[in-house]
């Protein structure tokens, strides 16, 4: 797989967004930007709005106010179909495989979709099998799979779309130590191979302190800090929000 | 002995029949949650393009007729079901309905209520005798029909490009899409097969009965719909296998009863597939994962 370095750095961004549910505010005022060959952190406490924000930048929920921009362009209102064949492809928590298909077909799936031919579909499944530790899997039936394999295959899957933007959420959720370990390795080479932007939430703190760049920290729908992941240690803002429960 | 054996061909064939028409509901209802009572209507169509072109040459009658269905099965999905997308399956349903009833309407308005008569490929009523066992050539063009359409249709669902995006959107529709599966190009595909489906059916149907009337698909898209609850719905060829067991079901009990009750076959039909339901809700095969995660 080799990596195309492209001139300009696309981004995807967040600009003041809000979003309310039945009166509530789920985000007000967050503002984040991913870059292209950059892993980003998104933090905050359970109900701080951090899948909202990913479904605002995926096309799944619309902001009331505010805006979402890729690479220059206002994507606002488009939806995940169309984003995703532009480029954005995210994972869900709950993976949702395609379940009475093989791996190998729910992964050619993803490279169907963005329009590549048969023949050229199964080499790319092929090729992203292989670089995630799956090929022996292949044929396997997706709802067969065990719980770590399953979630590597819904990134194999995203993957197979040769995303510019990958957003994951909380992909370490439910793994063991030597899985984690692996999924990092994972998110690494996909920036390094795929010159790709990755939005990681996690709760793992080991996960995300060690992957990423910079971590951007959401509070009651707020941003409230943005900085290297030692910035972010040090920040007490953060601490009080969130690491404060888990950290001290 | 022999008869038996007669029981067993004509059970297979009316079963294929029955297989033929649920997998064409099996194959909408995978993809859209949609449960078509339209398609008997397709099948009727069909029926009444045989009976409007009479007289033409047999091939040409074929054609016009597969043609129609084909096409009306598209313009259903397009003009009916597609505005309907986002709707709930009861909305679906319902439309579907009113579909039937419409096209039943149209046919009534245009060629009346009184049942029609059309020959069609007479050759196919005649029969091979096998040993004193008489095995007429439809049966067996029926019996070969339903296998290759069964095995031509897992092939494609299995090996081919769009077969594995239909299966895609069959198991979960909103996730296809986020991969970037074409949505209306995969419904309007499956629309066309379920609409060759339903021409074959209505070709061969005709030739076994001969007779038209606006509702005749009625019953034998009830038969089917209970064959591919019985054979798990969304799963194709659960709802072959189902249309076969309901076929043979059917012999079976016309084989066995009296004469006196023999009126009231159906019933004993249905009654046994109430008590299977009973006993195993899912069907026959499991169309998909029953397992839900958030």
């Amino acid at each position: 797989m080799q990596s195309v370095r492209a001139a300009d750095s696309g981004t995807l961004e967040a600009r003041d967004v809000h979003v309310r549910f039945e009166g509530v505010r789920a985000i007000s005022g967050a503002s984040l930007h991913l870059g292209q060959n950059e892993i980003l952190g998104l933090i905050g406490p359970n109900g701080a709005g951090k899948t909202t924000l990913v479904n605002v930048l995926t096309g799944f929920q619309r902001p009331d106010k505010g805006s979402v921009w890729l690479s220059g362009r206002n994507v606002t209102g488009r939806t995940p179909f169309q984003l995703a064949r532009d480029g954005v492809a995210r994972t869900f928590q709950g993976v949702r495989l395609f379940g009475g298909l093989s791996v190998f077909q729910n992964v050619e799936a993803g490279a169907l979709g963005v329009g590549l031919g048969g023949h050229r579909a199964r080499e790319r499944a092929d090729e992203v099998l292989q670089w995630l530790n799956l090929a022996s899997q292949a044929m396997a039936r997706a709802d067969a799979l065990p719980f770590g394999e399953e979630r590597r295959v819904g990134i194999a899957r995203a993957l197979a779309m040769r995303p510019r933007f990958l957003l994951l959420d909380e992909p370490a959720a439910g793994l063991n130590e030597r899985e984690c370990d692996e999924l990092r390795e994972v998110i690494r080479d996909i920036r390094r191979r795929l010159d790709c932007g990755v939005l990681l939430i996690e709760h793992n703190m080991a996960v995300i302190m060690g992957l990423c760049d910079r971590i951007h920290v959401l509070d009651q729908g707020r941003s409230i800090a943005e900085g290297a992941p030692s910035d972010i240690r040090a920040n007490s803002d953060v601490k009080r929000a969130y690491l404060g429960e888990d950290f001290v | 002995m022999t008869f038996v054996l007669q029981n067993i061909v004509d059970a297979i064939s009316l079963g294929a029949l029955y297989a033929l028409t649920a997998l064409g509901i099996g194959l909408i209802f995978g993809i859209m949650r949609l449960i078509n009572f339209a398609h008997g209507e397709l099948i009727m169509l069909g029926a009444y393009a045989l009976f409007f072109t009479f007289g033409m040459h047999e091939a040409i009658m074929g054609l016009v007729a597969m043609a129609l269905v084909i096409v009306a099965a598209i313009v259903m999905e397009r003009v009916a079901f597609r505005p309907l997308r986002r709707a709930n399956p009861a909305t679906l349903l319902i439309a579907s309905f009113a579909l039937a009833y419409f096209l039943q309407h149209l046919v009534l308005l245009i060629f009346g209520a009184r049942p029609k008569s059309v020959t069609f490929l007479y050759e196919l009523s005649e029969y091979f005798v096998v040993e004193g066992l008489r095995i007429p050539k439809l049966q067996v063009v029926t019996i070969a029909i339903t296998i290759v359409l069964l095995v031509g249709l897992v092939v494609f669902f299995r090996r081919s490009s769009i077969g594995t995006q239909m299966r895609a959107a069959a198991e979960d529709f909103g996730m296809a899409r986020l991969v970037g599966v074409r949505a209306n190009s995969v419904i309007a595909i499956a629309f066309l097969l379920s609409g060759v489906l339903a021409g074959i059916i209505s070709l061969l149907y005709v030739v076994q009965t001969g007779t038209l009337t606006p509702r005749m698909g009625v019953s034998l898209v009830l038969v089917a719909f209970v064959a591919t609850v019985i054979g798990g719905m969304g799963s194709l060829v659960g709802a072959a296998v189902g249309g076969l067991v309901v076929g043979v079901l059917t012999v079976a009990l016309q084989a066995v009863l009296t004469v006196e009750l023999r009126p009231y076959r159906d019933a004993f039909v249905f009654a046994v597939l109430i008590g299977f339901l009973l006993v195993r809700p899912q069907g026959l095969l499991r169309g998909r994962s029953a397992r839900e995660r958030i």
